[in-house]
């Protein structure tokens, strides 16, 4: 014991460190609030805290500019754990849409968000891979079977239906949320 | 143990070493590795007894076995569970009418009862319950946690408690994990070398199915399981209840779920054990990868306490050890780096003398000016506040009233901020010292 002492003021680290009894910062929020700082959300996206202490839970909010999803306004949960970036940030729908990779519950379709998520990646990968699923909604990854075979089957068809469901209408039945600006 | 007990029972010419012969003969004698300056016997035997060693977590049974046997006197032990009939094939400290009390205290009367003259004090209740002031009174830390939160908290705990004026202050921590046939010993000497934050990337994620597979084409019953899992509750019962994994009615409801799913894709095999095991994610303990782990874990717990052979983790040397059990039996040892910009143990909180009238806003720009920092574009935050950000821009304008008031309205003296900056890969944290 006595030699791990001695190598360990060889190491002679400058650092002042003291014992703390204070709450020290977490590692995941130590994280996110980098992750946050390399945020680039351009015009068409924006976030909410509804708490600004608590950085682990926000909305997103985002507004496509092109696509079938045009005009639309579409928000989304974050919720961050104490496990981040081991695990990937929980990321939900909060409005029902009519969208082939996003069930009526909200859950999403979005390969970084589950399978294929790695503490390498950031929020704004995850930010960016949302954007892209209202503009190349996708039919081979399917969460809304309905919608995926309206796509692949008959997209000016599936273009209808998008518009009249984010006006609040109903498709196949199910009625949407109107998420028009 | 105090002074007086151990010199009654484990005085080394007395009666009772006769049990540690065989430990004797590596304490008593210099080997090919003992350094030129280790003095046999006496010393290795009293810091042995001396030695007050933390144990914690699921290796507990093995850990606990292999420490009172390896001459260790003064074992404290943590852990939060509760002893269930499931245990009872590898955790041998356990017969089945200890049933439903706690592992703790039932390892612990155990051991106290088989080796004489040890002494073992469990606590009940999770790591995370004790603070600073307890893990201080121990020499060394050595767990077998099973999450790698709990082993995430300890690391910073114990890197957070080194105060380079106080050698006492440096407790070793020693972390051994097991996941089926596979398993790890590594030993992490808090801020000197690589810890268990800069090795985050050696634990594997959960191997996940993609959302789309389990809604549309499920192919294994585990995928019918995770469905029940992950969608059916939350369309039908998410509103009333919130799932509790240990709910014997909440398991059988997704069992039938999960049951009804796998008939109409016509695939075989869901059972309700196998509900249980996908829904709070059991992988199987093996006892035999259990044993080695916990005994390559205490082994370097005896060495490094006993400078009797070069122990794992010494800077500039091997500090992990992997071990694989499905491959053949395998094992590799190699030096894992320590990441410069590790949050943990990276960038260590310094110091910083503040004026506690300053406003936050002068506080930033003082930043800016200090040579050895240069922040330009800061952003700030407390464990419990955010004090500034730059970005996203919603949260700028929340955090901006915060600019002109006055440090003492934000932070207490003493407190540690974390300070990161778009130009720097690393988060700097400062523990402000209010001037007097």
């Amino acid at each position: 014991m006595l030699k791990i002492w001695s190598m360990k003021q060889k190491q002679q680290q400058a650092e002042n460190a003291q014992p703390g009894k204070k709450k020290k910062v977490t590692a995941a929020q130590l994280r996110v609030q980098k992750d946050l700082s390399e945020l680039s959300l351009g015009s068409t996206m924006r976030t909410e805290f509804p708490n600004p202490d608590d950085i682990l839970n926000f909305t997103l909010t985002i507004e496509p500019d092109e696509g079938m999803y045009k005009g639309g306004r579409f928000h989304f949960s974050f919720a961050i754990n104490q496990n981040f970036p081991h695990d990937p940030p929980k990321v939900k729908c909060t409005q029902k849409i009519y969208h082939p990779n996003i069930d009526m519950e909200g859950n999403i379709c979005l390969n970084i968000l589950r399978e294929d998520w790695k503490p390498v990646l950031n929020l704004n990968a995850v930010i960016v891979g949302l954007q892209f699923l209202f503009l190349e909604p996708n039919a081979s990854d399917p969460l809304n079977k309905e919608a995926a075979e309206d796509l692949k089957t008959n997209r000016e068809g599936f273009k209808r239906n998008v518009r009249s469901s984010m006006g609040g209408g109903s498709v196949k039945g199910q009625t949407f949320e109107r998420v028009l600006k | 143990m105090d002074m007086d007990g151990a010199s009654v029972n484990g005085s080394p010419a007395g009666m009772d070493r006769k049990r540690w012969t065989y430990l004797d003969r590596i304490l008593n004698r210099p080997g090919p590795f003992t350094d030129e300056e280790w003095v046999p016997g006496e010393p290795n035997i009293e810091s042995l007894e001396r030695m007050k060693i933390l144990g914690a977590g699921g290796l507990g049974c093995e850990i606990l076995k292999n420490l009172a046997l390896s001459g260790f006197k003064d074992i404290h032990v943590i852990d939060m569970d509760t002893i269930d009939v499931s245990n009872l094939n590898r955790q041998f400290l356990f017969r089945q009418a200890d049933v439903g009390r706690p592992k703790a205290e039932v390892a612990a009367q155990f051991v106290e009862k088989r080796v004489r003259g040890v002494k073992i004090t469990p606590f009940c209740g999770k790591i995370q319950d004790k603070d600073e002031d307890y893990y201080m009174q121990f020499g060394m830390v050595i767990c077998g946690l099973d999450s790698i939160e709990a082993r995430r908290w300890i690391n910073a705990t114990l890197v957070g408690m080194v105060d380079n004026d106080d050698a006492d202050t440096l407790k070793p921590l020693i972390d051994g994990g097991t996941e089926g046939f596979k398993g790890q010993a590594r030993v992490i000497l808090p801020t000197m070398t690589s810890c268990i934050e800069c090795q985050l990337d050696m634990h594997a994620p959960r191997a996940a199915v993609p959302l789309c597979t389990l809604a549309t084409i499920p192919r294994q019953p585990q995928h019918c399981i995770e469905w029940a899992h992950i969608i059916a509750w939350e369309e039908e019962r998410k509103g009333n209840d919130t799932l509790d994994t240990d709910d014997p009615e909440h398991i059988t409801w997704l069992y039938q779920k999960a049951l009804a799913r796998a008939n109409e894709f016509n695939i075989p095999g869901v059972t309700y054990s196998m509900t249980q095991g996908v829904v709070k994610n059991i992988i199987p303990a093996i006892a035999s990868t259990n044993a080695i782990v916990a005994a390559a874990c205490c082994n370097e717990a005896f060495k490094i306490v006993t400078s009797t052979n070069p122990p794992l983790g010494f800077p500039g040397t091997n500090n992990y050890m992997m071990y694989t059990g499905d491959d053949s039996v395998y094992t590799y040892t190699f030096e894992h780096s320590k990441k410069d910009d590790c949050p943990v143990c990276g960038n260590l909180a310094k110091n910083l003398e503040v004026d506690p009238n300053t406003t936050l806003e002068d506080f930033i720009a003082s930043l800016a000016e200090k040579p050895e920092a240069q922040l330009k574009k800061p952003t700030l935050r407390t464990e419990e506040k955010s004090l500034y950000y730059q970005s996203p821009p919603s949260l700028e304008e929340q955090t901006r009233p915060n600019l002109k008031k006055k440090l003492s309205e934000l932070v207490s003296d003493g407190e540690q901020i974390a300070v990161s900056d778009p130009a720097f890969q690393i988060t700097f944290k400062f523990k402000l010292v209010f001037k007097k």
